[in-house]
């Protein structure tokens, strides 16, 4: 790659996680966690920086919620150690710690009003009268709810509930703002508004937001850095471009996104190219990777839907060719997905952008096409 | 449309009633009764309710009742929001079954085996019974049926909303103070009156736990009666009747306003 390049399209130059200097506001250190037979979580470090929008992401179960929980002071790691600016949180509880939580059921006082729900934390902080009145008229702002503060939780929409929870939270200035699946309960159209609200608020508060979630989409649109886990594990960290285009395993590449995983043989990898051979393709598979891979091992090869080449008519015989039968088409209309059974019984995925209104020579049910992907279209992966 | 019901359930609901209701009616009727026969009809009067003012150690007998009342439902309702808390929020704790049996016993223990402990407890550590030992006994016998009330709304009750407190820099207690107990208040103010209730009606434990000068008003009901009915008996007796009503639809009240704020 020249530095013109990098993965993915978006171009960042916020990235303290780079900088060997910089040291991080939140750490776990080796944390571990069981509950009765069970490890929720294993061993896991984990470093997050200020003005960070950090994600974790996992399926239901895999220890994501319990790491936040260790954070608020809810939970109490087993092993390991948790620090706040490098100091150790053990022993200090929920109530001590810097940090504010919105629940993922939003947890507002039934019993009390917008203003004074929000107002709450701003009480236990002992701050003077007019000064909580102006925060909360601050929060009301910050959330458009300038016209509800007296409603009570019960009166309000899901949208404006979560978006008291989030007054609330952020009112006492919290260090880290926890966020569990604050976006669970809105659907489709307002949760993709409040991705975008959520990121300016974190912008133009330059606070630290971790948030706990099992939407992948959810993360990658909002987090600077997502951390997939996996049974208690992290199984890899980084920004969300290079956790898309450069997964380190099958299970982040499988997760994270549609993908199509060839397996097969090494043949020969020299360090800049490696060649599989495949039952899917009798040309071999060729991809550009760096890492030498030892010869007969088992490795994958990783290609998205969105980088296959689908052609009507056979293109020059070469590797990365196979050829196949239409299963199915999913007409989105941004995008048509064209499920393409090849040899030995795989169903491989194509993606194409509906970039004109009108086709030519269209793709139907059964018919015969061909794939191709380009050598640096695909990642390389020996687990 | 539903069908109305059949003339068979209309008979069965009715005798159901007559059978519950007769004699209490019966005892509300003959409370007006000017003769001073019991069974014998002599016109309307309430010449029975003015005599009851006039009647100290009746009146006396009633007021005994109302502060062992007061007293033992607020202890009953402290040790039972106490009790249900203990057992909703830590679910695991060691020895739960056991407690959670202990507290639910009293429901089916027989008041005259619990009426008899408590007695024989007071004597060993040798405890002057009177008004303090009722209250206790009270409390005892009332504190389950509190606990179960509580128990109920504290199970729905959002863990989340206690952390949310915590979170937000209340301690556990605080929390409490402030987030739970305000939402669970009309179960706390249900489970009062139906304590208040139990204790206002009960006779068995009094009896057992009761000593010189503090006769509650089931006790002297019941003394009097032995030596034979009289119609000042029903008119005390309609009275407390209403009371424990009140109580009973009161509870009742404040139990489904809590269902329905969930």
């Amino acid at each position: 790659m020249t530095s013109r390049q990098s993965l993915g399209a978006v171009r960042s130059s916020f990235a303290p996680w780079a900088d060997p200097t910089a040291t991080p506001l939140v750490r776990f250190e080796a944390v571990t966690k069981r509950f009765g037979a069970e490890t929720a979580v294993k061993s896991v470090s984990l470093d997050i920086y200020e003005r960070e929008f950090f994600a974790l992401l996992g399926p239901s179960g895999c220890g994501k919620t319990t790491l936040m929980r260790m954070l608020a002071g809810f939970e109490t790691p087993d092993e390991g150690r948790v620090t706040l600016e490098g100091q150790d949180l053990a022993g200090l509880p929920p109530h001590q710690r810097p940090l504010h939580m919105m629940f993922q059921s939003y947890a507002l006082f039934p019993h009390l009003s917008v203003e004074r729900n929000i107002a709450f934390g701003l009480q236990r902080q002992g701050l003077a009268k007019a000064e909580i009145s102006d925060r909360v008229a601050e929060m009301l702002a910050l959330v458009r709810l300038e016209g509800l503060a007296r409603r009570k939780p019960d009166q309000l929409s899901g949208g404006q509930r979560q978006r008291v929870a989030l007054a609330r939270a952020l009112a006492p200035r919290p260090k880290v703002l926890l966020l569990d699946e604050p976006l669970g309960a809105l659907d489709r159209k307002l949760r993709e508004e409040t991705q975008f609200e959520l990121m300016a608020l974190q912008q133009r508060l330059g606070m630290t937001f971790l948030v706990v979630t099992h939407d992948q989409e959810e993360a990658m649109v909002m987090a600077d850095r997502i951390a997939v886990m996996r049974a208690g594990e992290i199984v890899q960290t980084g920004p969300p471009p290079e956790v898309y285009e450069a997964p380190n395993c099958r299970y982040v590449a499988d997760f994270i996104g549609e993908v199509n995983l060839f397996e097969g043989q090494v043949e020969t990898a020299d360090g800049r190219l490696v060649r599989l051979s495949s039952p899917v393709c009798p040309q071999g598979l060729e991809a550009a990777e760096d890492d030498p891979l030892p010869k007969s091992a088992a490795a994958w090869f990783a290609v998205r839907p969105e980088k296959m080449v689908l052609h009507p008519t056979p293109p020059p015989p070469g590797p990365n060719l196979m050829q196949g039968k239409v299963a199915d088409i999913g007409y989105l209309g941004d995008w048509t997905t064209y499920v393409v059974e090849v040899a030995g019984g795989q169903t491989v995925r194509a993606a194409r952008a509906n970039a004109a209104r009108v086709v030519e020579n269209p793709v139907d049910w059964g018919d015969t096409v061909w794939l191709t992907f380009a050598r640096d279209a695909a990642v390389v992966l020996s687990r | 449309m539903r069908p109305g019901p059949s003339l068979f359930n209309r008979i069965a609901v009715g005798l159901g009633l007559l059978f519950l209701y007769a004699p209490i009616v019966l005892l509300v009727v003959y409370s007006f009764n000017a003769s001073k026969l019991v069974t014998v009809w002599g016109g309307f009067s309430t010449r029975w309710y003015q005599a009851l003012l006039h009647d100290d150690q009746m009146l006396a007998a009633a007021w005994t009742t109302l502060r062992v009342g007061l007293a033992s439902a607020t202890v009953a309702t402290v040790l039972g929001t106490l009790a249900a808390f203990a057992l909703v929020r830590h679910p695991r704790f060691a020895g739960r079954t056991l407690f959670t049996g202990m507290i639910y016993a009293p429901l089916v223990l027989p008041e005259v085996i619990l009426g008899l402990s408590l007695l024989l407890l007071f004597v060993s550590l040798g405890l002057p019974r009177g008004l303090w030992t009722v209250t206790i006994g009270h409390a005892t016998l009332t504190l389950c049926y509190a606990a179960v009330v509580i128990q109920a709304r504290l199970s729905s009750f959002d863990i989340s909303l206690e952390e949310a407190a915590q979170d937000l820099g209340c301690t556990p207690t605080q929390a409490f103070l402030q987030v739970t107990l305000p939402n669970i208040a009309p179960a706390v103010a249900a489970a009062w009156m139906l304590a208040f209730t139990l204790s206002l009606d009960d006779l068995v434990v009094a009896s057992f736990t009761s000593g010189p000068g503090a006769t509650t008003l089931p006790m002297r009901i019941y003394s009097q009666v032995r030596l034979g009915v009289n119609p000042e008996i029903n008119a005390v007796s309609t009275l407390l009747i209403g009371m424990v009503a009140c109580g009973v639809i009161a509870a009742y009240v404040g139990q489904r306003r809590s269902t329905q704020r969930r």
